[in-house]
């Protein structure tokens, strides 16, 4: 039994997400091996051999590997799939956008957004925007699968000394090509591997206010976040989006501010170690899930907690 | 061009679900279902396609029960010019749904299918895939912006960090993203015009698919429950009790 995590990284950094991945294909069993697909990713495979816990590294480098379209890494991924029980990628926008593909191919039905392992085919994985713990067993003979990575601790990134082997790279499919990227600029810690999350919602009222967050979150070394109204209403940009449909988090803190905590909402947050919440109206569903609620004015509330810390 | 929408009827999104005090699921008995949230985003967008003089014709499919009649006359009160059902009563999962969605698409000649990204029942986010990769074309998910250029899509995508924008060649997928456009509502009269419009039903048997499940669920639980909170007077409190009691500042 020999499980494959499929690398998470942007071609110059191995990201934390593949270090969840592998936490969690270590509560599976067996050898680990890391496969990185990229161009010019020669320093992730050198990082993912340092891993803890990795046996082997493979790495895949080619022009048309880059940008990280679908049908090529998809068709990486099943050159080797043969010689794995197990293929595990990070539920991240890219994972989750590979996985199926390689699952489909495979014939095997794919088991999303696993939050735990309860044997080598028995998992579990929240549905119904997390309203409901599933325990799924795959009668599959290979596993494809996708991990929360809040729901797992990584393991550490130092210790490892495995080999990297390089594969050959498969040929472009043609099918896609890659246009051009946005990225949004970003001073702040990743939202998803912050250890502070400071989250607005329509109560901020404009684009403008939501400004009015920057200093708390300066001073709490926190990540900006954001509810669906608010990006929906264009006060905050689409990737801060935390929710069902968004980001999923798990910071030590989450301060969730004029959100009112809407269903879609809470599935993204409500896994958070200490869930701080700050509206005006009582009976917003958000103070049913705060461990400290504050009914309060943010536009008085925030200026003042912000240099009260 | 051809366009085929698949559409789920699934729990309303407003519906805070219960789960069933044998443990086996959840339980939709009597709830309020409606259209999956990103499947009324697809046919918005088919119907757009098709309002421009792109699509020549758009096909809604959907795969389940007999009640999934009423999602597929919504989908075409909202623009769809037809739809089929593929009526069973076996649970479906993303692959099965997948391959039947690969007969019908070959059935139906179509050069697009357009998908919801997730449905928010199962929260699998697979399907849109599966369907790419079974027929071996292309696929753009996640999209939040698709302007047809002769052969090629030119989709933008929402991806962690940002935006990407990537081209592909048709036939190819699409699954729908939150902000890719803003559904219409649909009216009396569309409703209406909808209950004439042809409705035609077929079996996985008659596509040749097997829809046997893969994954067996063996039990649903209520998550975790998070333990009572509390409210304070003022921000001086709060920042006494991150401090001095959950010590996370």
């Amino acid at each position: 039994m020999t499980t494959l995590v499929i690398a998470e990284h942007d071609n110059q950094q191995l990201k934390p997400a593949t270090l969840n991945a592998v936490a969690a294909a270590q509560k599976i069993g067996g050898d680990i091996h890391i496969l990185v697909v990229g161009g010019g990713a020669q320093d992730v495979a050198a990082q993912a051999a340092k891993v803890a816990g990795v046996a082997s590294v493979l790495l895949a480098d080619a022009e048309h590997l880059k940008d990280f379209l679908a049908e090529n890494v998809a068709e990486q991924v099943l050159a080797v799939a043969g010689d794995y029980s197990h293929i595990v990628f990070p539920a991240t926008a890219s994972g989750k956008n590979v996985a199926p593909r390689v699952a489909a191919k495979l014939d095997v039905a794919q088991i999303s957004d696993i939050t735990a392992v309860d044997s080598p085919d028995t998992f579990e994985r929240p549905i119904y925007a997390g309203n409901a713990v599933a325990i799924v067993q795959s009668s599959d003979e290979k596993k494809v699968i996708t991990v929360r990575v809040t729901a797992f601790d990584g393991v550490a990134a130092e210790g490892g000394t495995a080999e990297v082997k390089t594969l050959q790279a498969v040929a472009d499919s043609g099918l896609s090509s890659f246009v051009g990227r946005e990225v949004a600029k970003n001073d702040r810690p990743e939202l998803t591997a912050a250890t502070v999350v400071v989250s607005g919602g329509r109560g901020m009222g404009s684009a403008e206010n939501f400004k009015l967050l920057e200093p708390l979150a300066d001073k709490l070394g926190a990540a900006l976040g954001a509810s669906r109204a608010a990006v929906d209403a264009g006060f905050a940009p689409n990737d801060w989006q935390v929710g069902q449909t968004g980001k999923i988090v798990a910071p030590q803190l989450y301060v969730a501010i004029g959100i009112s905590g809407a269903i879609q909402h809470l599935a993204g947050m409500k896994d958070s170690k200490v869930i701080v919440a700050i509206n005006k109206d009582p009976e917003a569903p958000i103070f049913g899930v705060a461990d400290y609620g504050l009914v309060a004015d943010l536009f008085t509330a925030v200026p003042e907690l912000e240099k009260a810390i | 061009m051809k366009v085929l929408v698949p559409v789920k009827r699934v729990v309303d999104y407003n519906v805070k679900v219960r789960v069933k005090s044998d443990q086996s699921g959840v339980d939709i008995a009597n709830v309020k279902m409606s259209m999956n949230p990103f499947d009324e985003i697809a046919v918005e967008e088919a119907t757009r396609l098709k309002e421009a003089g792109t699509a020549t014709e758009v096909i809604a499919v959907s795969c389940g029960v007999a009640q999934c009649q009423e999602t597929l006359r919504t989908a075409m009160a909202i623009g769809a010019d037809r739809a089929a059902l593929v009526q069973t009563d076996v649970e479906l999962q993303p692959l099965a749904v997948a391959k039947l969605l690969k007969a019908v698409a070959e059935k139906e000649q179509v050069n697009l299918v357009i998908l919801g990204k997730q449905a928010i029942d199962d929260d699998a986010n697979q399907t849109g895939q599966m369907l790419a990769a079974l027929l071996g074309w292309p696929q753009a998910t996640f999209a939040s912006k698709v302007v047809i250029e002769g052969e090629h899509a030119k989709v933008t995508r929402e991806v962690d960090g940002g935006l990407e924008t990537i081209s592909v060649k048709l036939p190819a997928i699409i699954t729908t993203d939150l902000r890719l456009n803003e559904p219409r509502y649909v009216t009396l009269p569309n409703i209406m015009k909808a209950k004439k419009k042809q409705l035609d039903t077929l079996t996985p048997e008659e596509l040749g698919v097997d829809v046997t499940p893969r994954i067996k669920t063996l039990k649903v639980s209520e998550p975790p429950s998070r333990k009572a909170g509390i409210k304070v007077a003022d921000v001086a409190g709060l920042v006494d009790k991150l401090k001095n009691e959950a010590k996370v500042i």
